[in-house]
């Protein structure tokens, strides 16, 4: 380096993290070896990579929270050591997570300098003064004093991100961000972090998503089975290529979407209106019908009543108002047990996965007889039965498991994921919900989960598919219905519905609005992108 | 140097048995620190509990007589636990199958015979220790009443109705003035065999059906299901209100059997002290056993030692017999605190003080190998 470089040179030379021979195992598992991980001031990294290609654990270290067994770790050029969450917080590192940790009911004022106090006394007033400062800055709308839950999750999202500047961050790791957003939120994303960027920030941008990667980032490292695969300029690279370096071979992306003839309506669902404990209508005049051979996908925000949904065909919900007819028999008022013996079968994936649908205790084979059990004679279990079922769809599946009498909480998501969709397609069903199927999968156990779908809507089973990557909604399902707050704002032919169109009616509008909207929106784009050249 | 605790990966089961049986070792060493600093030679204590409890053919049976009603009491209570009901209200369903075996014992003519006497005795036992525990699961399944304070409050509510019979409604005429329930007519006592009364057959035999029940029959796997998740549960189309409902009886029965036993085995007739506190030292044997009903024959036995043999050292020694008392105390305070280590191991590192928090549970932090070493 020469001695004519100013400082601000030299720092702009110097890279903002600089993660180097990075190794760390958990027991067995060596989830990071040797990996090697740079990002420069001013730019938009991304770190792509399948489940267990040791992402979170990489960041996990950045952040403090594991310490490597080997490499080290640099931020602007001075080698660091964390040893906790504190100390990389100390060094100019937020991490802003996929579930947001704000409290809830508190304002977004509070939230943000929420544990930055020095003193005993808030100091409302100048905080409000540099929060307006920073939304000004990086162009974000934010209303200091509303409460975080009356907020949508933009813009809870925007508190988050907030929330770590306030704290002086300039080096960011956006986790999965984009996952809960609508389209129209995403675009208020990504103008943030454009101007993260122009600030001259650091951003780690992790998702799944290629199309979002390749439109936002400026380089991209690939992980693959904890080692760095390579570090490339986003520019430089096809989707198709980048894929084969996550993957680590050629996938085909196009997810498949058969025809298939109808033979007839299989459940057809009017008005129907559920209420919870406060009078709060959750579904609010739902009417729709599914056909034998159809995937009917259903997009909305989170909470827009899918849950509900689900769980009254279920059985698990009674409705307030409204009828389920299942090959024209109403099945409203119908136990669980009797609805799953019509052959409907329902697999919900939560949040954390384990919440209904497994009992995670109990080993594989254990929790493939969940459903049917009942029907085994006798009033002893039938346990051969189970673990040939177990056997199969362990092997059917490709579930990675030591064998059929592991406990399923000691498993990986994808794989919990397929014990749940093997047992329910397991039973034959005539109609199969499911959702969130392939939530925190990476592309390749996706592919695994959409094929298998397929293959349930050639044999002639009806599908409700609620899901949340509208990519993946409009490409996989035939028909696309919407949801907003518990009422049907649409239902459309997936292969003629826009994007765009579908994330306007999340937000409540209906098919018909969003013809004339989507024109408008895509005119006040252009507008910004002038004022933003301005 | 900081000190903390590191997730542990999978611990294979000779080990947790390990962890567990050196917990109680531990807290017999701890005891004998106690009643050293009491003033007396732990190890002749110790020697004097075995001997008085196991040292003789009296004692064994003592022993055993004693570990028999322990053992049904917590094959019981493992069935509610496995719903994660907690049942502590064993005493009291103890008491209220004596009651109610009470009753029938009186209510049948002179004449009958054992055979059909002690079977109705048995009904009449199970009934009412049943009846005692499906009032708590009742309100537990349908109005999410909290399980642990009922069962609890139960208790007394049973042992204080015993004494209003001994002293008001069925109090004994023929004894002269003296507060006391009748004693058994003769065809209501349990025969012996090996010079124990019958009901250790009972027991090995309860071990299996319980054994069998909870791993390998419908409404068993329905309880560990409800246990786990009510939500699961739901979702499986269990019907959780009947299970915990069936799950309770099933508890209750099996305890209200226990007072049964007591009864026309040991003591013949019905008094408030009847239960004599087996309904909560029970509590430990289903836990320490983990619920798992063959390992209950030990720890049921090991109570059981203690109890006999606390006697055995009063009388040689000299030390107090609710020294035992303090034993069991320390040894379930050894037990549950065992569960740390199974979970967690203690990893001392010279840099890291961050809690660890992993995102699932198959991810653990392995020792940090530099760490220790150093």
């Amino acid at each position: 380096m020469s001695k004519t470089n100013t400082g601000s040179n030299l720092r702009a030379d110097v890279p903002a993290i600089d993660m180097q021979g990075i190794c760390k195992a958990f027991g067995q598992v060596q989830a990071n070896s040797d990996i090697c991980f740079s990002v420069r001031k001013g730019e938009i990294h991304a770190l792509l990579g399948e489940n267990g290609s040791g992402k979170s654990t990489l960041m996990n270290i950045l952040s403090g929270i594991y310490q490597p067994d080997a490499g080290s770790v640099h931020v602007y050029g001075q080698q660091v050591f964390f040893r906790s969450p504190r100390d990389s917080i100390k060094r100019g590192i937020g991490m802003i997570h996929q579930h947001f940790k704000l409290v809830e009911h508190m304002t977004a004022l509070e939230n943000i300098i929420a544990g930055t106090g020095q003193g005993l006394r808030l100091n409302k007033k100048q905080a409000r003064i540099r929060i307006s400062e920073f939304s000004e800055k990086f162009d974000m709308a934010v209303e200091p004093d509303r409460l975080v839950s009356d907020m949508s999750v933009g813009e809870k999202q925007a508190v988050e991100i907030l929330k770590v500047l306030y704290r002086g961050a300039d080096i960011l790791v956006l986790d999965e961000p984009t996952a809960v957003l609508t389209p129209q939120e995403i675009r208020k994303l990504f103008k943030i972090m454009g101007r993260m960027r122009e600030q001259g920030k650091a951003v780690v941008f992790i998702s799944h998503k290629l199309n979002e990667v390749r439109e936002m980032s400026d380089r991209i490292t690939v992980l693959h089975k904890g080692r760095t695969v390579a570090t490339v300029d986003t520019a430089s690279l096809s989707a198709d290529a980048l894929i084969e370096l996550m993957v680590g071979r050629k996938v085909d992306l196009a997810i498949n979407r058969p025809r298939v003839v109808s033979d007839g309506v299989c459940l057809r669902v009017e008005n129907l209106t559920v209420q919870d404990i406060d009078g709060v209508k959750k579904l609010d005049e739902v009417s729709f019908e599914l056909n034998h051979g159809e995937i009917l996908g259903v997009a909305g925000l989170a909470g827009s009543g899918q849950k509900e949904l689900c769980e009254t065909i279920a059985g698990l919900i009674n409705p307030s108002a409204g009828s389920i007819s299942f090959h024209d028999k109403n099945i409203v008022g119908l136990s669980p047990r009797e609805i799953i013996s019509l052959g409907i079968s329902m697999s919900f994936i939560p949040e954390d996965r384990l919440g209904m649908g497994l009992v995670a205790s109990m080993d594989i084979a254990d929790n493939i007889m969940l459903k049917d059990y009942a029907f085994h004679k006798g009033p002893m279990l039938q346990r051969r039965i189970a673990r040939k079922k177990a056997d199969n769809i362990v092997k059917q599946l490709d579930i990675q498991t030591p064998g059929i009498f592991h406990t399923v909480s000691k498993l990986s998501g994808g794989n919990i994921q397929k014990v749940i969709l093997g047992r329910e397609i397991n039973l034959n069903p005539k109609l199969l919900i499911t959702a969130y199927a392939v939530r925190g999968l990476d592309i390749n156990s996706s592919h695994t989960i959409y094929n298998l779908l397929n293959e349930q809507k050639m044999k002639g089973v009806a599908v409700l598919y609620i899901g949340e990557d509208l990519d993946v909604l409009l490409d996989l399902c035939d028909r696309v219905m919407v949801m907003c707050q518990g009422q049907v704002t649409g239902i459309a032919d997936a292969r003629k519905i826009s994007k765009d169109q579908v994330g306007l009616m999340m937000t409540g509008l209906t098919y018909h609005e969003t013809v004339n909207s989507v024109k408008t929106d895509s005119m006040i784009n252009e507008s910004e992108k002038g004022a933003g050249v301005r | 140097m900081k000190i903390r605790l590191a997730k542990k990966e999978d611990v294979s089961t000779p080990k947790a048995v390990a962890i567990r049986v050196g917990a109680v070792i531990i807290a017999i060493a701890f005891s004998g620190l106690i009643i050293l600093l009491m003033g007396h030679d732990p190890f002749e204590t110790f020697e004097a509990m075995i001997k008085g409890s196991l040292g003789s053919s009296y004692g064994i049976r003592n022993t055993i007589t004693v570990a028999v009603p322990l053992l049904v009491i917590g094959l019981g209570l493992s069935v509610a636990f496995s719903m994660k009901f907690w049942n502590i209200g064993g005493e009291g369903q103890l008491v209220m199958g004596a009651i109610w075996g009470t009753y029938a014992a009186h209510q049948m003519p002179d004449s009958i015979s054992p055979w059909l006497a002690l079977p109705l005795v048995g009904l009449a036992s199970i009934a009412g220790g049943a009846f005692w525990a499906v009032i708590p699961g009742f309100f537990r399944a349908f109005s999410r009443t909290n399980e642990t304070l009922f069962t609890l409050m139960l208790n007394y509510v049973a042992i204080k109705f015993t004494v209003y019979l001994r002293c008001e409604l069925w109090k004994d005429p023929e004894a002269k003035g003296f507060p006391q329930i009748a004693p058994l007519p003769d065809s209501a006592h349990l025969p012996k065999l090996f010079g124990i009364h019958i009901g250790w057959i009972v027991a090995l035999i309860l071990v299996v059906m319980v054994h069998l029940f909870l791993r390998y029959s419908k409404l068993g796997y329905e309880i560990r299901v409800v246990g786990e998740s009510e939500r699961t549960a739901h979702y499986a189309g269990i019907n959780v209100r009947k299970v915990i409902i069936t799950g309770t009886l099933i508890s209750g029965a099996l305890v209200g059997l226990a007072g049964m036993l007591k009864l026309t085995g040991v003591s013949w007739t019905l008094s408030e002290s009847i239960g004599g506190g087996n309904g909560f030292t029970a509590v430990m044997v289903a836990w320490l056993a983990q619920l798992q009903a063959p390992v209950m024959i030990i720890t049921s036995l090991l109570f059981a030692v203690m109890e006999q043999g606390s006697m055995a050292m009063e009388i040689s020694v000299g030390v107090p017999a609710s020294v035992s008392k303090i034993i069991e105390g320390l040894i379930l305070f050894a037990a549950l605190s065992s569960d740390l280590f199974i979970r967690y191991r203690v990893v001392a590192e010279r840099k890291s003080s961050a809690a660890c928090s992993s995102d699932n549970t198959s991810a653990v932090i392995a020792g940090n190998g530099e760490g220790g070493t150093k």
